[in-house]
């Protein structure tokens, strides 16, 4: 780019008449004062290396205290020999989520098929025990890895039910209709700390005794049905959005109820959808710390719990920066696949 | 007379308190061709999907085949198989390639492996001269070449009668011209084809009879040739003076 280019550029984007010169200053002199002081405090004033809080003598973030804890973070207090078992249990869903971008559309279902209703087990076995795998309670799993756990469960739980009922809301069964009805405004209707006080602390009141189920279980369970209505309405309006002739020309061919909605017409409502799910399970990806309030300790959780150590006091700018770069960067990245899902998917116009 | 494979007695259809169908008598032989005609409104769209069970009657019987069409049926999905129909609005399924539009009934209906269906898809897109888009999306396809991939879709499940709701009324000229020249094909093979249309060159020479329907009734049935002769009725020989310019 040329000195004539720039000029241009300038002008057009950015002082293109007088109120727009004004925006453009304005907004010039905000990121002047704030970025420079910023990168001081972050990058250069800033203490990489050390072991304890007394390193960090140069004024600056004190990212020490991430690295200290990075392990805490990442794990939260899961034993330190059995942290392979985790790690590999989140190489197996990296590895067969990447594979689904280089094989042929035939075997993609089955991936789906691996994901939703095997990998989870295998999950389950690795990280929590048995086979041979010692047990790990839930109550020591914790940070980045229970987030990513719950967000996880989350999905594959709350995706198909919210495909359920949100067929189920445009039944010609009045009984199953009104169910699903009365099912999704009742969890739309109620906060999800509501809803996790209730799996935590309420539910084992209505158990009989000496029955106990696990309370990591019944607090994912409760976000993966909190979210499946969510999921519902955002499909339901996938739904409508298909002209009643599809219906008709799958009827005509004979398909069956599930038949027409599995090869017809859930395919082109969930493609027409993929922005509203994404959202969704964004939205679900980042209420996983609220979990906190009921003693579950995810990355959020585990950075509050770092930082009131009396030998790491007043580490909480860089412990919740660290956790906002995390939550953004994830979530960014499941934007972007979404989006790329979407360009692979439109059949409509090529 | 030949046996009669689709028979109307005395139906009746309500859309609310819109009467829609009034007391319809009709009945179809096997290979007959027959067309309807009417004024738009008329009722003949909603005669055509009360055969497939797409609309439901509320009085009198519909038989397709010897079955007898009484709305909870579980049969409805068998008469369906041997039922293909084609829209105005060719209502491929976007999101498959032609090939699987036309594979997708034959491999999840009838249950033919996903290899044989796509051999029979193929046959009958050769059929209706578009194998080379097989591969392609609906989206990509002319209007023309659209509704014959529907036809072939329809084709694909080999059924015994073939309806044609408006098959030609969003289409342009040119494009009518493919249309029509398929759906003749069709008729000298031996189909039975139930046809809503205006398209009253195509009548003449390919139906046997032509019912003319106005205001939810049926008000004339001819054979072809009387039809447009020797019309009785004062509507229907008004209708054909409309449309005959």
């Amino acid at each position: 780019m040329n000195k004539e280019n720039i000029k241009n550029w300038l002008k057009v984007n950015l002082f293109s008449n007088w109120y727009n010169s004004i925006i453009s200053l304005f907004v010039l002199l905000i990121i002047l004062s704030i970025i420079p002081s910023l990168i001081d405090w972050a990058i250069i004033k800033a203490t990489f290396v050390g072991k304890t809080k007394s390193d960090c003598k140069a004024g600056g973030a004190c990212w020490v205290f991430i690295s200290v804890w990075f392990e805490k973070l990442i794990y939260g207090f899961y034993p330190d020999k059995q942290l392979w078992r985790v790690n590999l249990a989140f190489i197996i869903l990296i590895l067969t989520i990447t594979s689904a971008f280089f094989v042929k559309p035939k075997i993609k279902p089955y991936i789906l098929f691996f994901l939703i209703f095997i990998f989870p087990i295998i999950g389950f076995v690795l990280i929590h025990g048995g086979f041979g795998l010692e047990n790990v309670e839930t109550r020591v799993w914790g940070g980045l890895s229970l987030t990513f756990m719950l967000t996880f469960f989350g999905i594959i739980f709350a995706f198909p039910l919210g495909v359920l009922l949100a067929l189920g809301k445009r039944s010609e069964l009045p009984v199953i209709k009104y169910f699903c009805i009365a099912f999704v405004e009742f969890w739309r209707g109620i906060p999800l700390i509501t809803v996790l006080f209730a799996a935590a602390i309420m539910f084992p009141l209505l158990l009989p005794a000496n029955t106990n189920v696990d309370k990591l279980l019944r607090v994912a369970i409760g976000i993966g049905i909190f979210e499946s209505a969510y999921v519902a309405e955002v499909i339901r309006g996938g739904l409508q959005s298909l002209p009643k002739g599809q219906y008709e020309a799958a009827k005509s061919l004979g398909m069956s109820y599930w038949k027409m909605n599995f090869l017809v017409i859930l395919p082109q409502a969930i493609k027409t959808v993929i922005p509203g799910l994404t959202n969704t399970f964004i939205a679900l990806f980042k209420d996983t710390p609220l979990i906190i309030l009921v003693g579950l300790l995810e990355l959020l959780g585990m950075v509050n719990l770092a930082k009131s150590n009396s030998y790491w006091l007043g580490m909480a700018v860089e412990g919740y920066i660290f956790v906002g770069l995390i939550f953004w960067f994830f979530s960014y990245l499941l934007s972007r696949y979404t989006q790329s899902l979407e360009k692979k998917f439109s059949t409509e116009k090529h | 007379m030949s046996e009669k494979i689709i028979e109307f007695k005395n139906v009746n259809k309500w859309y609310g308190k819109f009467h829609a169908l009034k007391d319809i008598n009709l009945y179809v032989n096997k290979t007959e061709k027959i067309i309807i005609c009417g004024p738009s409104g008329s009722g003949k769209s909603t005669l055509i999907r009360c055969i497939n069970g797409l609309e439901q009657h509320q009085e009198g019987s519909i038989i397709v085949q010897g079955m007898e069409l009484d709305n909870t049926l579980k049969n409805i999905d068998k008469i369906r198989g041997d039922v293909g129909m084609v829209f105005q609005q060719f209502n491929l399924f976007p999101h498959l390639t032609i090939l699987d539009n036309c594979a997708l009934a034959p491999a999840w209906v009838k249950k033919i492996p996903k290899k044989r269906s796509e051999e029979i898809a193929m046959e009958y897109l050769t059929k209706v001269k578009i194998s080379e888009q097989a591969n392609k999306y609906p989206g990509q396809l002319s209007g023309g070449q659209q509704q014959r991939a529907a036809i072939a879709r329809a084709l694909c499940m080999q059924p015994k009668i073939m309806l044609f709701d408006e098959p030609t009324s969003a289409l342009d000229a040119e494009m009518i011209k493919e249309v029509l020249e398929i759906m003749t094909d069709l008729a000298k093979a031996g189909m039975t084809m139930v046809v809503v249309s205006h398209e009253m060159g195509f009548a003449k020479s390919v139906a046997d009879r032509v019912v003319f329907m106005d205001e939810g009734k049926i008000i004339e049935i001819k054979k072809t040739k009387d039809f447009f002769e020797n019309p009785e009725n004062e509507r229907t020989k008004l209708f054909l003076s409309q449309i005959l310019h």
